[in-house]
């Protein structure tokens, strides 16, 4: 019978071998956006692919998320005659939280999929082969552009859902549960800080670049045909995932320390 | 003595990943403007092989010249300007499904030469044409019959006028008339563009039309080499035995 131990030891030193490889594709990545030639043309076709696929979901997430969290905030608040802040405290939870980490984990879901699909075909095929033997590399040629596009597009995303989620708040507190209109945008301007908005964009700055790396890792080390593209797909979704969740949390910290403003209730 | 004269000279060349000892000490030499066919039952090691020749490999320990220089060590720049010298045509043809035929053999232009959109169309209609390849140019891989990817493959392969071309399993897959088609390529583009051919294969068949060489690759090692009709008469057991599961049957 196999002791669980050496099972357990085997899963850790895996575990250690993933996150060094990353760690490689990390450097080699960084290595190679400073490197020429620039391509520009792939960027901003990666950009507009991101975009495209992820702006519909971001939408429609961003819009229930603003309905729902203000049918529970007003719940609660409510019990203390608080519905006032209703629209702040949602805004200052969208912005801060939950803006940046639902659009990253919908990123994950559309474009980061695609890209571990497509760069694990790639690989399965040869067509990953071929770029180098055509003295192309292609780290420089494939990861790159979708690192750097997925880093662009991403707080551009969050702030789109800020701003979706935000009407979607007003719908539900002031159309549906009859919140004055004016004391909720008075109040949501007044808690809203310019900092709550930024930090959550930079947030989505570090998440486009963690699902994109983690994305593209895996595609560009399928092996095995179809079957292991599918499972480059899965691993690709459930660790960019858990990465963005863990992110946010040392992000915070982070932020709380050294970014000032950023602790509410603190000096701002 | 460090691949003097030779277009490839590889030398005690060694390969394993992990416990799998794939190239168990590797020598050969291609002369150029020669067809050489290695050959070799699946999962002898021939894809390995050419992947050393063309530094998408690094061997454990061994040496490869390409036209004298030694590559087995050499840094990415220098592998890439070696690599120039190469054409390779993979298994899958390994065509870039985003892109269209046209755009697939224009790759390497637009990457390596600053040619006008004009120069550029014109360069690669005539490189499909010289395959039998008429009006694809905006058709995409998944279009194609095995035998027209392959043709494709090619087609990049020599856009930029290589002196060698390797070939990975050519006509693993295809039909008879789309494998006497790609061998009559094979033959053509040595004939017409004067190169050096690797071909690797376990369709002894397709060797024995094509080549000026065969070696033939069994446990990690080159077990025998020579003029088709000399490896034909080999005294070797595994290479009889290989070739019996052909030559019997004729
Ligand atoms: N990148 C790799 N990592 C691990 N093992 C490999 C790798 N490439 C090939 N192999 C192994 O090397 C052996 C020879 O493979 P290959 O050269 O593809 O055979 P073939 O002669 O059919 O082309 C196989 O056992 C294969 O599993
Ligand atoms: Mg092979």
């Amino acid at each position: 019978m196999r002791s669980p131990l050496k099972g357990v030891a085997a899963y850790v030193t895996h575990s250690f071998e993933e996150v060094g490889r990353f760690v490689a594709t990390t450097v080699e990545v960084f290595k190679w956006t400073l490197r020429p030639p620039y391509r520009a043309g792939l960027l901003v076709q990666q950009m507009e692919t991101i975009g495209v696929k992820s702006l519909f979901v971001v939408f429609l997430t961003a819009a229930f998320t603003g309905l729902v969290m203000v049918l529970q905030t007003t719940s609660l608040l409510a019990k203390f005659q608080a519905e006032g802040l209703v629209g702040s405290s949602v805004a200052l939870a969208v912005t801060r939280e939950l803006g940046p980490v639902f659009t990253a984990l919908m990123v994950t879901g559309r474009a980061g999929s695609a890209m571990a699909t497509e760069l694990g075909t790639m690989r399965v095929t040869e067509q990953i082969d071929a770029l180098s033997t055509m003295a192309v590399n292609p780290v420089q040629y494939l990861i790159v552009p979708r690192v750097i596009a997925s880093m662009l597009m991403m707080p551009v995303l969050a702030a789109i859902f800020d701003v979706v989620s935000f009407f979607g708040s007003y719908v539900m507190g002031v159309w549906m549960l009859g919140i004055d209109q004016g004391v909720f945008v008075a109040r949501t301007r007044h808690y809203l800080d310019p900092i709550d908005i930024t930090s959550g964009l930079y947030k989505a700055v570090v998440f486009g670049a963690i699902v994109a790396l983690i994305s593209c890792d895996k595609g560009f080390r399928a092996e095995g045909g179809a079957k292991g593209v599918g499972e480059a797909t899965t691993k690709a979704v459930v660790v960019s995932s858990v990465a963005i969740l863990i992110a946010d949390y040392f992000l915070n910290v982070l932020m709380t320390n050294y970014l000032p403003g950023y602790l509410l209730g603190g000096p701002r | 003595m460090n691949g003097e004269g030779a277009a490839i000279e590889i030398r005690d060349l060694c390969k394993r990943f992990g416990e799998n000892e794939v190239l168990k000490g590797i020598s050969l030499r291609v002369e150029h403007g020669s067809t050489t066919v290695i050959l070799g039952a699946s999962g002898s090691g021939k894809s390995v092989l050419i992947k050393h020749v063309i530094g998408l490999l690094r061997p454990d320990s061994g040496e490869i010249w390409i036209e004298g220089e030694a590559i087995a060590q050499a840094g990415e720049r220098r592998l890439n300007e070696v690599r120039r010298k190469f054409g390779m045509v993979f298994q899958g043809a390994a065509l870039f499904d985003s892109m269209t035929v046209g755009e697939n053999v224009a790759f390497p232009l637009r990457e390596h030469l600053s040619l006008s959109e004009r120069e550029i169309r014109a360069i690669v209609t005539e490189k499909l044409n010289l395959f039998g390849l008429f009006g694809v140019e905006d058709k995409y891989p998944a279009e194609l019959s095995g035998g027209m990817r392959k043709r494709v493959g090619l087609a990049r392969a020599i856009v930029l006028n290589p002196g060698m071309i390797l070939y990975d399993e050519p006509t693993t897959g295809l039909d008879p008339i789309a494998t006497e088609n790609v061998n009559g390529m094979i033959v053509e583009a040595r004939e017409k563009l004067q190169v050096t051919s690797v071909v690797i294969s376990h369709d002894i068949g397709a060797a024995f039309a094509v080549a000026d060489a065969i070696a033939v690759l069994h446990d990690g090692r080159i077990v025998e080499y020579g003029a088709p009709a000399a490896v034909r008469a080999s005294e070797h057991p595994h290479v009889r035995q290989f070739l019996s599961t052909w030559f019997s049957r004729v």
